[in-house]
């Protein structure tokens, strides 16, 4: 019988696909490990942490292989690190915490590399102020850091995005050809397009990260359960990352060789690569990593990205509010929910760099 | 007996035909089951229960900021833009079709235009576009208008040549000037292949209107699906998917009644 034959093929079929669509996501001691990168100021360095062989010298002394691998698309590189397909991913802050954190998947900052330092601005044709933004339409990338800064850019004008002429969407690929357009007013978006739109003449920088220091913050984010079991991935990413920092802030010749190579895989050359990480506050030393992640401000700062998050209704379906999802912080305390810790810092690996302990 | 001329009876080809499906939603449940064993809060593949709550919740509840059910506006906004685009590109691939099928001035002259103008990718000038008609309505439903018009003239005008040439001639012994064989011979053997033609441009059309709705828009059903997924809401976006592809099931029925209606002769070539 024909049909009883499609039956069974047909059974197998979906066990197979269900199996396809369900890698399973198991932490255990193991030695391969991928990490995703994308392009970003102060991402460069993975990109040549890979290229020149000081990965692979690192995870050689743990005797791990540890791939670090560029993707092309920002929020596809988080989503695949969420999904299982990474161990680790480069994320700010506010995306850990809305993707990966309000999906379940717990992550740790292990290395906070940066924190935006005028990379993200708004940027009006004409020359106005925050309060001239009402009723002017807006083109972002909604519900990225760029929607946040504005968020934080109206708080400060005491505006609401209600008083605006509308938040439109716009893709970042299309965020230049966008601004050449008539009726594009203002725009939200960050470095490299930020540099790019400013060369165009007409275009008047009116807020950017600079004015809120230490909120939007760039870190590689590894997952916790990998982590705890494979401490030596932990130990090598670190150590590769700030044999990297060291070279970068060197000022030698070799130095400003790494530089011009990570200039070149972002587009541009060494003069604007470096206007470029000038308005990045990149952490140098593990040290300086270490006082940022174990200061003050970083809890608060936290809490505001959450209640924005919320706000937008960007935590998802389970969320019943702003606390849903727990942050730890290194002195133990913990922001939101304790009972649902899905994201946290962790300052052991970064202290054991400063130590020389690596 | 031979496998080409076995066909199931009536209640087995029912079950055939739902089999597919339900297998693939076997697959999916199987495969939601399992990640969400390691992982209650992941969000890749939501439980079908899950997708439930919240397709009611989407379809029945406001936005928490302006109260709107966003759902519904989305659908307004998608299908306006739809509709205009498509009634542009059937009314210019009726004309066009018709004279370059009819007439040999207009087949010299535009038959090769539209020729090598179907051939461009439309996805591929979408920043032309975006600078000649900006980022509002207008760019969305033009690039609807560029992506299906100009494969609908073609497929028009060759069904026009395709009328035979006696039946024109002898309208023309009975004495029809030009525009009234237009009117009452080629236009009622072209009216059913239109509808056949906007059904088969449906799909390419839903295409272009997300992409357009992808790159910048504040309301749409391909907006809202490009803004969820930046943070992963499966549930929203298969909910929306699933609603979209119900959107154009009915449409595409909805079309194939209206030619089964209107030009009952013709059902066979549907």
């Amino acid at each position: 019988m024909p049909t009883r034959k499609t039956l069974a093929a047909t059974a197998l079929g979906a066990v197979l696909t269900a199996g396809l669509l369900a890698p399973a996501v198991q932490a255990q001691e193991k030695t391969d490990f991928k990490i995703a990168w994308t392009i970003y100021a102060g991402w460069m360095p993975w990109g040549y942490i890979q290229d020149s062989g000081i990965m692979d010298k690192w995870a050689a002394k743990y005797d791990l292989d540890i791939e670090v691998v560029q993707l092309n698309d920002y929020i596809e590189s988080i989503n695949q690190y969420t999904a299982g397909a990474f161990d680790g991913v480069t994320a700010t802050t506010m995306d850990a915490l809305s993707i990966p954190a309000g999906g379940g998947v717990d992550s740790t900052a292990l290395i906070i590399g940066d924190y935006s330092d005028g990379n993200d601005a708004i940027i009006a044709k004409s020359d106005i102020g925050l309060g001239d933004l009402a009723g002017m339409p807006v083109n972002l990338v909604e519900l990225s850091v760029s929607h946040y800064l504005l968020a934080r850019a109206l708080e400060s004008a005491e505006l609401s995005e209600r008083d605006l002429g509308g938040v439109i969407n716009t893709s970042d690929a299309d965020m230049i050809a966008a601004y050449q357009t008539q009726d594009v007013e203002v725009v939200v978006t960050w470095n490299p397009l930020v540099e790019a739109i400013m060369e165009g003449g007409d275009a008047h920088k009116i807020y950017d990260s600079s004015d809120i220091p230490g909120e939007i913050i760039d870190a590689l984010f590894v997952s916790t359960e990998v982590l705890e079991a494979n401490p030596d991935f932990g130990k090598a990413l670190t150590g590769a990352w700030y044999e990297t920092m060291a070279l970068m802030d060197s000022g030698t010749p070799e130095g400003d060789e790494a530089l011009s190579a990570m200039a070149e895989a972002a587009g541009t050359d060494l003069a604007g690569y470096k206007r470029q990480l000038a308005a990045t506050a990149m952490f140098y030393t593990p040290g300086a990593a270490k006082d940022f992640t174990e200061g003050a401000a970083l809890p608060d700062t936290m809490v505001s990205v959450a209640e924005f998050l919320f706000d937008k209704g960007i935590l998802g379906e389970g969320a019943p509010g702003a606390d849903f999802v727990g942050v730890a912080y290194p002195d133990g305390s913990t922001t939101g929910d304790a009972g649902n810790v899905n994201m946290r810092f962790d300052t052991t690996y970064v202290t054991m760099a400063a130590e020389g302990a690596l | 007996m031979r496998l080409i001329n076995q066909s199931p009876a009536r209640p087995a080809a029912i079950v055939l035909m739902i089999l597919p499906f339900a297998a693939l939603a076997i697959a999916y449940a199987v495969g939601s089951e399992i990640r969400l064993a390691a992982n209650p809060q992941d969000k890749l593949l939501p439980a079908p229960s899950q997708i439930w709550d919240t397709a009611v919740r989407l379809f029945t509840e406001g936005d928490r900021r302006t109260g709107r059910i966003l759902l519904w506006y989305d659908t307004g906004a998608s299908l306006g833009r739809l509709a205009i685009g498509v009634a542009i590109s059937a009314l210019s691939a009726l004309v066009f079709g018709m004279a370059i099928g009819m007439l040999p001035y207009a087949r010299r002259t535009l038959g090769g235009f539209v020729g090598v103008i179907s051939m461009v990718p439309p996805l591929a000038i979408l920043p032309i576009l975006f600078i000649i008609f900006g980022l509002g309505e207008v760019s969305k439903v033009a690039l609807i208008v560029v992506g299906i018009t100009p494969v609908m003239i073609r497929d028009l005008s060759a069904r026009t040549l395709e009328i035979p040439r006696e039946m024109i001639v002898k309208a023309e012994t009975l004495g029809a000037s030009s525009a009234v064989i237009a009117l009452r011979v080629v236009l009622p053997q072209i009216l059913p292949r239109l509808i056949s033609s906007i059904r088969l441009s449906l799909g390419p059309a839903w295409l272009f209107l997300i992409a357009a709705e992808a790159i910048a828009a504040q309301l749409g059903l391909g907006y809202r699906i490009f803004l969820v997924r930046r943070y992963l809401a499966m549930d929203v976006i298969l909910t929306y998917v699933i609603w979209i592809t119900l959107l154009a099931f009915v449409m595409d029925y909805a079309l194939r009644l209206l030619a089964r209606k209107a030009f009952p002769w013709t059902e066979a070539a549907l």
